[in-house]
């Protein structure tokens, strides 16, 4: 889940991974030079690890622009969130809120480790650090440590295969992921991987304890220049009331042109 | 015979100095301690009230279930409505809507970097309004050490001991960082107008106060409140009155299902105070039992050591024909005059103790310092009509006692043996 906020835009996160995700199946099936039976592949046996390496080696380009929109399903009522995001390789990310009023023209910044946020009613850019990066991101069921967590799930986690399961019409393999560290927010994490795409269908993320976390459904897909990318997404903090996030790419450009300046506090400002 | 018996007693006055001494010590404690006690439960309830419950609290039913987090995502909406209704129907209470939040007061430097943080714990309530009842209510005018009182939106009060760990200066900007009802980042810009100090530690840690309609607009809010309210007018906690009005306004919700609906709570119900009462009560009977049981025990030892001195006094009436039940009796009556000159002692010196530290208080600021109760520094003793009477219970109480027990002593012996005992 964390690649996909990660990537994707407004949290410039989510959607990215998402979109990696496809891109990898592809280059997957290619690398490997197996058949492709149009969204259903037939392949040597694989690890849990390389099914995991693969998705993650597939899952970034370098540049993106990316528009995106949330719905946030709170326990009375709904609310829109617009964002477009810069990102640059894993560790630049900019992002600037479009609506409602009262979030536009808030923006947001990653560099490397470091998160910041201006906002434009107080003119104040704000380090978010410690207990803040638990904080939920304008509400929705992502928060920004979600966000800060190395991308790299090859990095933090080993995985096993546990089953293969139909999902959606898709087959998949279902993953068990332990983490190899103890400093890390999610340590378990179950993934279904399409096989034919490469990209993370569902998610679910689970406490040291073995309490469900957070639970990511990709609802659907598009194709963007030979990648499939995740166009909807319903994210759940299942500790929290409400029914979820619903994350919505709404345009994507890859590989795009992005200027210095963006990445950069100055940017926040302009 | 209470003439007689009044002089024998100021006469040998070993057999009055002693148990007197003992009534008058355990009384001057009881009427002291009750007096403290009731002084310093009287402030926790008066603090938990104005700062935190009121004497009835409307919230949503969600909000009122973890309260203790105050959870503004499950806050009132449509509360300047409510409000409205409430003041129509229980015209007899002072109703205000207070919004509690907790965020960051971050400081910012000349180049609008962050310079100093620290975690705070806010109120929005009606500060601009001159007829507001929360300026007696939080005691706000008196409460200003720095600065000056709010007057425009945008206003807010520091705690003096925050301010002074912030190096904040009236009339500086500082940031609120705290959370929408909805859960997204808020954060909202304020001029320090003033800095004040309520006197209780768990508020001059950390708490700001700004109005209302300020916090609303940065918490995203809008027409929403935390909790409203109810105070009676003379600031006096009415228990049957309070839950009557509750149950009054609960009844016309007992038909909702929505968790959002309004519930109303009494200050004993909602300040989580009930259980801490109910052991204050327990503990102050329990003082005064022990007091009984401990000058019971005193008093019985100091009947047997009067009684063997008086050995062949109650002989000799005994043997002249005073009937046993009589001098039983007399002795009893003894024990009745000195029980109540000694809480009469007992209770004029702890009347005294007790209204000094009525007057003067004791401060207990550095016990208090990490205290997340709403007391007050200074804690005073509380004279009630009830003081007066109070240390009569355990001095009459334990003087009698005392004398039943050792007195026993007296059906003990046999009028055959009276002469040969005397004439040893």
């Amino acid at each position: 889940m964390r690649y996909l906020f990660w990537s994707i835009l407004v949290l410039s996160i989510a959607a990215e991974g998402i979109l990696h995700a496809g891109f990898t199946a592809g280059e997957g099936a290619l690398q490997t030079g197996l058949a492709e039976d149009e969204g259903h592949f037939q392949q040597r046996s694989l690890s849990g690890d390389e099914i995991l390496t693969r998705v993650d080696q597939n899952m970034f380009s370098e540049n993106k622009i990316v528009v995106s929109r949330m719905i946030i399903h709170g326990e009375r009522e709904s609310r829109s969130v617009e964002a477009k995001s810069w990102q640059r390789g894993t560790s630049e990310a900019f992002t600037e809120f479009l609506a409602p009023a009262r979030e536009k023209g808030t923006k947001m910044l990653k560099l490397s480790d470091m998160l910041w946020t201006y906002f434009p009613s107080t003119d104040r850019t704000i380090l978010i650090s410690g207990q803040m990066l638990r904080q939920s991101i304008m509400g929705s069921d992502l928060s920004y440590e979600d966000m800060m967590e190395d991308p790299h799930l090859p990095h933090l986690y080993s995985a096993k295969i546990s089953s293969e399961e139909n999902m959606n019409g898709r087959s998949c393999w279902v993953l068990d992921l332990s983490a190899k560290k103890e400093d890390i927010a999610y340590h378990s994490r179950k993934i279904w991987v399409d096989k034919a795409r490469y990209v993370i269908l569902k998610e679910n993320l689970y406490a040291k304890s073995g309490k469900l976390l957070k639970t990511m459904d990709v609802r659907e897909v598009m194709k963007v220049q030979d990648r499939w990318i995740a166009k909807s997404v319903l994210y759940k903090d299942v500790l929290k009331e409400g029914k979820g996030t619903e994350f919505f790419v709404d345009s994507i450009k890859l590989d795009a042109k992005i200027p210095d300046y963006l990445f950069s506090k100055a940017a926040l400002r302009r | 015979m209470i003439r007689f018996l009044l002089k024998g007693l100021l006469r040998d006055r070993s057999r009055s100095l002693l148990p007197v001494l003992i009534v008058t010590a355990g009384v001057m404690l009881t009427v002291f301690f009750h007096a403290w006690i009731g002084g310093a439960i009287s402030i926790l309830i008066q603090s938990t009230a104005h700062y935190s419950v009121g004497h009835v609290r409307v919230m949503t039913r969600a909000y009122a279930a973890e309260a203790d987090q105050i959870p503004n995502d499950l806050a009132l909406l449509g509360a300047d409505t409510l409000l409205a209704g409430l003041r129509r129907t229980f015209p007899d209470l002072l109703w205000t809507p207070r919004i509690k939040f907790g965020g960051l007061l971050d400081v910012p430097d000349v180049k609008g970097e962050t310079r100093e943080q620290a975690p705070v714990s806010g109120m929005g309530v009606n500060l601009l309004s001159a007829e507001s009842p929360e300026w007696r209510i939080l005691n706000i005018r008196n409460a200003l050490v720095r600065g000056h009182l709010p007057r425009k939106h945008g206003d807010m009060l520091l705690a003096d001991e925050l301010a002074e760990r912030l190096k904040v200066l009236p009339g500086q900007t500082v940031t609120l960082i705290g959370s929408t009802m909805n859960g997204s980042m808020a954060v909202a810009n304020f001029t320090v107008a003033g800095t004040v100090r309520f006197g209780i530690a768990a508020m001059d840690r950390a708490a700001v106060l700004a109005d209302l309609s300020d916090v609303r607009q940065a918490l995203d809010m809008n027409d929403a409140a935390g909790e409203i309210l109810g105070f009676f007018p003379d600031d006096v906690y009415h228990e049957d009155l309070a839950n009557q009005v509750t149950a009054e306004f609960n009844a016309r919700q007992a038909g909702s299902t929505d968790k959002f609906a309004p519930i109303m709570g009494t200050l004993r119900t909602e300040s989580g105070l009930a259980d801490y009462l109910d052991i204050v009560g327990v503990f102050s009977g329990v003082i005064v039992g022990v007091f009984v049981l401990a000058m019971s025990i005193v008093l019985w030892n100091a009947g047997l050591t009067g009684s063997l001195r008086r050995y062949g006094e109650i002989g000799v009436r005994l043997a002249i024909g005073e009937e046993k039940g009589h001098v039983y009796r007399s002795m009893i009556a003894e024990s009745l005059m000195i029980g109540f000159g000694g809480s009469v002692l007992g209770t004029a010196i702890g009347l005294a103790f007790a209204y000094y530290l009525q007057i003067v208080g004791l401060d207990m600021e550095s016990m208090l310092k990490n205290s997340t109760m709403l007391f007050t520094d200074v804690i005073r003793a509380q004279v009630t009509p009830f003081t007066y009477v109070i240390g009569f219970m355990p001095g009459m109480l334990a003087t009698f006692l005392g004398t039943a027990i050792s007195g026993i002593g007296i059906y003990k012996r046999q009028t055959s043996q009276l002469f040969k005992e005397l004439e040893t």
